[in-house]
């Protein structure tokens, strides 16, 4: 019985060589030194049924414990209408390559331009390319454009309220790339805007990053921080989530140059960490130095609308060791996911995840504060939206373990003593109750200590 | 495929909303109480259309497009095979989609444990003694192994090695990669015979090299044969040896890139490992490494652990998990039985084609191929009907056409990859297409030249698009 994913019947095959003038299937490798072939044993199990493989994941899914997600830290546990993972099943768009053939690729060149224009609406830039691999990397990307954009410039600085990872993807980057990368430290919760100022006076600053909402989930005020960057002649690029800033101010109000981050806030899985979805957006003039794919309208030979790849020379198969960026593949489903969340939801769907996230997270810090057991960790109140930090009076490393034996994901440790907390419109009052009294049973067996 | 003309903009009434959220209970209290300077002035033109709308919207939008489910696709390169439906259910249990990349180690043993599996299994395919999986796609594979390369020599206090040496015939990628990673590109040439000319080769190495990224079989699908030799002398002068894993599929089975003497090497799991392309990603990358590179992989790793010398971070978590699952859904199914049969099969494919096709396209280097392989244009090319033509007229019969004007060796490339999972009949009635199409173009080159004809959309004005760019609506 031959395997059900090769049709080919030894008659087939028999015939098929005898065209090829072969004798032998390995007689079509006869060019490969002998050396070089296999004869060992491969270490894998021997071919599974489509029913086994069924059991065997079902058995690895089943060694993971399902929590009760209040944390994002990066991964947001949005909800998604059905619809979404409808339309992505349908195979016209998963089993697709990337749209080369315009004229049998309408529909994902079509949904990437819709994707190209949401994302500029929602940040309030002009261009947005086809998507990029995550969050972290995009941010890598803003910053490799930035110094190209500038020319002789090649110093960059970060804020140190970036998400961790982000940081650390970034330098990466950095490092290889051979980018002098500075970071401006954090001061009560939010960027240090002096440290920021000093480290501007260097002439050879390329660009700025800052998170619009930062790792302890403050919303940073960005007005003088771009302002100070445009005086020292640096792009300013911020690093946003695209979901709250449905509600928040855009990056384009902002004044900022370049907006990147994660589209996985617009209801994707958490998925273990992926596949999400990265974005990069900009303003007008550095159109041609964006990185990846870009979707343009034109019109066919009979004039009716169309959609193309377009501005490809400034891409790796064009330039090769010339190009922007090497990205090709990016994450064009997971675009299209994004796309057609947001086109479900609209500007008050989205208004309401914003508000119902919103009222959770500040019911659930209200009710972490009155238990005793937490500090506010700022010396003023910073403004939040669905993520916020406290600071446990002890055990601040031991709290998320604890918390996870009692169902949750929550109190994530940041160091420094803090730990985070988030909620979405996936969670009620109920729940969010249920967390406080298991803070509650966690501090308890912790040994009390209530102040 | 018929023609829709909407975007979803278009279809939006004021007042429409295609979704229903809860009351949480929490009362009142809304994101308008932030400092008004902290909010955006206007809600974001979003569409607003209903359900059913929606619905609608992106089933006729799928309806102009071609996947692997809707027929052949022989693109070079590109290895659009099957994409196993069961994979699709793996990669959907709740069990895993549901996980927080962030949660403590012991409620993740199912996730790592699937790390473990492919890492395992990855290894053993390719000879290679470890992998990380963190790699969004092959360019990420690239752009990592190329870290790794220069982490290696900077381990070793060889501050001097900023060269790498690519081949003329290689993906664009690879100097694209390099020049990310901060490396300066030199390109060896082909001989005529399509293989890298290790003449031209050996006076470029020196102590300022780092390395050297193949492709092999390369990307005229021809197995570089003095790939022994070439390794010996990269490593001789104190480089390492860059496998570029796009070509892999006919080597599963046969060849190990490991045995070969490759130090770092990239896959894609969206090619040789049946997951679907989506329509451009997301893909994944995984790299592996020799004994020598060991303890050096991207953090975090969770199936090695803390890596001694990692070279740093490169994805936000843990790579494409989702991905990763549907891999290795892929290869357990294969089995070790099958996984033998897997790179002779496409191989015998390409070349069953390839002799079928010969008389009528010109086929400049006339020997054995692996995966794929590459035409010159049609043989008879006095009607001037080009490779482009050839491709747009591949449309009007439902075939998606092979790569085109890639590798830049030839002027007319028409690279053809057909892989292990076309039967028969479809290979010969591509080949019967491609044969009608040659006569076509003889006869009436005209309507090939415009072709296609049949399509949603003919061709388009590209001119247009890049000299006015209209990017968003």
């Amino acid at each position: 019985m031959n395997h059900p994913y090769f049709p080919h019947t030894e008659e087939d095959i028999r015939q098929m060589m005898e065209k090829c003038g072969v004798s032998s299937l390995r007689e079509l490798y006869s060019d490969v030194p002998s050396d070089c072939i296999y004869e060992g044993e491969y270490n894998l199990p021997k071919a599974m049924s489509e029913l086994e493989v069924r059991r065997h994941f079902a058995s690895l899914a089943s060694q993971n414990v399902p929590l009760k997600i209040f944390a994002g830290a990066g991964a947001y546990d949005h909800y998604s209408p059905a619809v979404v993972p409808y339309i992505l099943s349908r195979s016209e768009f998963s089993t697709a390559y990337t749209p080369y053939q315009a004229e049998i690729s309408q529909g994902t060149l079509r949904a990437v331009f819709e994707w190209q224009s949401m994302i500029c609406r929602i940040t309030g830039m002009d261009v947005a390319n086809a998507s990029m691999y995550d969050g972290a990397t995009s941010a890598a990307e803003s910053m490799m454009m930035a110094v190209a954009a500038s020319r002789k410039k090649n110093r960059f600085i970060v804020s140190a309220s970036l998400l961790p990872q982000v940081l650390d993807v970034v330098s990466t980057y950095a490092r290889f790339h051979g980018i002098d990368l500075v970071e401006v430290p954090v001061e009560d919760g939010v960027t240090s805007l002096t440290e920021l100022k000093t480290e501007l006076e260097s002439a050879d600053v390329a660009g700025v990053m800052m998170p619009g909402i930062n790792r302890y989930g403050v919303i940073e005020d960005l007005a003088e921080a771009v302002e100070a960057a445009h005086s020292a002649g640096a792009l300013f690029v911020e690093y946003c989530d695209p979901s709250a800033m449905t509600v928040l101010k855009t990056a384009g109000e902002w004044g900022a140059d370049v907006a990147c981050g994660d589209a996985q806030t617009l209801g994707m899985p958490l998925n273990f960490g992926g596949p999400y979805c990265g974005f990069m957006a900009c303003r007008q003039e550095y159109m041609r130095k964006l990185p990846g794919r870009l979707v343009g309208e034109t019109v066919d030979a009979d004039g009716k609308r169309a959609f193309v790849l377009t501005l490809q020379a400034r891409e790796q198969h064009i330039r090769r060791e010339k190009a922007t960026s090497n990205i090709c593949s990016n994450q064009s489903l997971m675009a299209l996911y994004a796309t057609v969340y947001l086109s479900l939801m609209g500007p008050a769907g989205m208004r309401k995840v914003n508000d119902l996230s919103y009222a959770g997270a500040h019911f659930l810090k209200g009710e972490l504060l009155r238990t005793g057991y937490f500090e506010e960790p700022f010396s003023v109140e910073r403004p939040f939206l669905k993520e916020f930090v406290l600071r446990p009076r002890r055990d601040a490393e031991k709290l998320c373990g604890m918390l996870a034996d009692r169902g949750f994901l929550a109190a994530l440790p940041l160091g420094e003593g803090l730990v985070s907390f988030c909620v979405t419109e996936k969670h009620d009052r109920i729940e969010c109750e249920e967390l406080v009294n298991a803070v509650k049973s966690a501090f308890d067996a912790l040994g009390g200590a209530r102040e | 495929m018929k023609y829709y003309d909407k975007l979803i903009f278009e279809l939006s009434q004021n007042g429409r909303c295609g979704c229903s959220l809860p009351d949480n209970g929490f009362g009142e209290t809304s994101c308008t109480e932030l400092p008004t300077a902290l909010q955006r002035a206007q809600a974001p033109e979003l569409p607003q259309v209903s359900e059913p709308d929606v619905v609608r919207h992106y089933t006729n939008l799928s309806s102009m497009n071609f996947g692997v489910d809707t027929g052949f696709y022989p693109l070079g390169s590109c290895t659009m095979k099957y994409n196993p439906k069961i994979n699709e259910e793996i990669a959907a249990l709740p069990g895993f989609t549901s996980v927080h990349p962030l949660q403590p180690l012991s409620t993740v043993m199912g996730c790592v444990q699937v790390y473990k599996e492919l890492s395992d299994y990855l290894c053993s395919i390719t000879g290679m003694s470890a992998f990380t999986l963190n790699p969004f796609a092959g360019a990420h594979g690239e752009l990592t192994g190329l870290m790794l390369m220069k982490h290696y020599h900077l381990l070793h206090g060889d501050v001097s090695r900023r060269k790498v040496i690519v081949p003329d015939s290689a993906h664009g990628t690879n100097p694209a990669s390099a020049a990310v990673c901060g490396f300066e590109v030199v390109q060896v040439k082909s001989r005529p015979d399509g293989r890298v000319d290790v003449e031209d080769l050996k006076p470029l190495l020196d102590e300022t090299v780092a390395g050297m990224m193949m492709t092999n079989p390369n990307t005229l699908g021809l197995f570089e044969t003095g790939i022994r030799e070439i390794a010996q002398l990269v490593h001789d002068c104190g480089g390492l040896l860059y496998y570029d894993g796009a070509n892999l599929n006919p080597l599963i089975g046969v060849v190990r890139p490991g045995d070969m003497g490759f130090d770092i090497l990239h896959l894609n799991l969206h090619k040789s490992f049946s997951t679907p392309h989506g329509g451009g990603g997301p893909g994944a990358g995984p790299v592996g490494i020799s004994e020598k590179l060991k303890g050096s992989l991207p953090q975090p790793d969770f199936y090695c652990g803390e890596q001694e010398f990692s070279m740093g971070r490169i994805s936000g978590f843990q790579g494409n998990f989702g991905v990763i699952l549907r891999a290795l859904a892929y290869i357990l199914m294969l089995g070790r039985e099958n996984v033998k049969l897997l790179g002779s099969y496409a191989t015998l494919s390409a070349n069953y084609i390839k002799v079928c096709l010969k008389d009528c396209y010109e086929l400049p280097i006339d020997s054995v191929c692996k995966h794929e392989f590459v035409f010159d244009g049609l043989k008879d090319k006095s009607n001037e009907v080009t490779t482009l033509d050839v491709a747009k007229r591949l449309l009007d019969y439902g075939f998606h056409a092979p790569t085109i004007y890639f590798p830049l060796l030839f002027h007319q490339s028409l690279m053809i990859e057909p892989t292990e999972t076309e039967s028969r009949q479809t290979l010969d009635e591509f080949i019967k297409v491609m044969r009608t199409i040659a006569e076509e173009a003889a006869t009436s080159p005209d309507m090939v030249k415009s072709a296609p004809h049949n399509t949603p959309v003919r061709r388009p004005d590209e001119t247009q698009a890049a000299r006015h760019p209209i990017l968003k609506a």
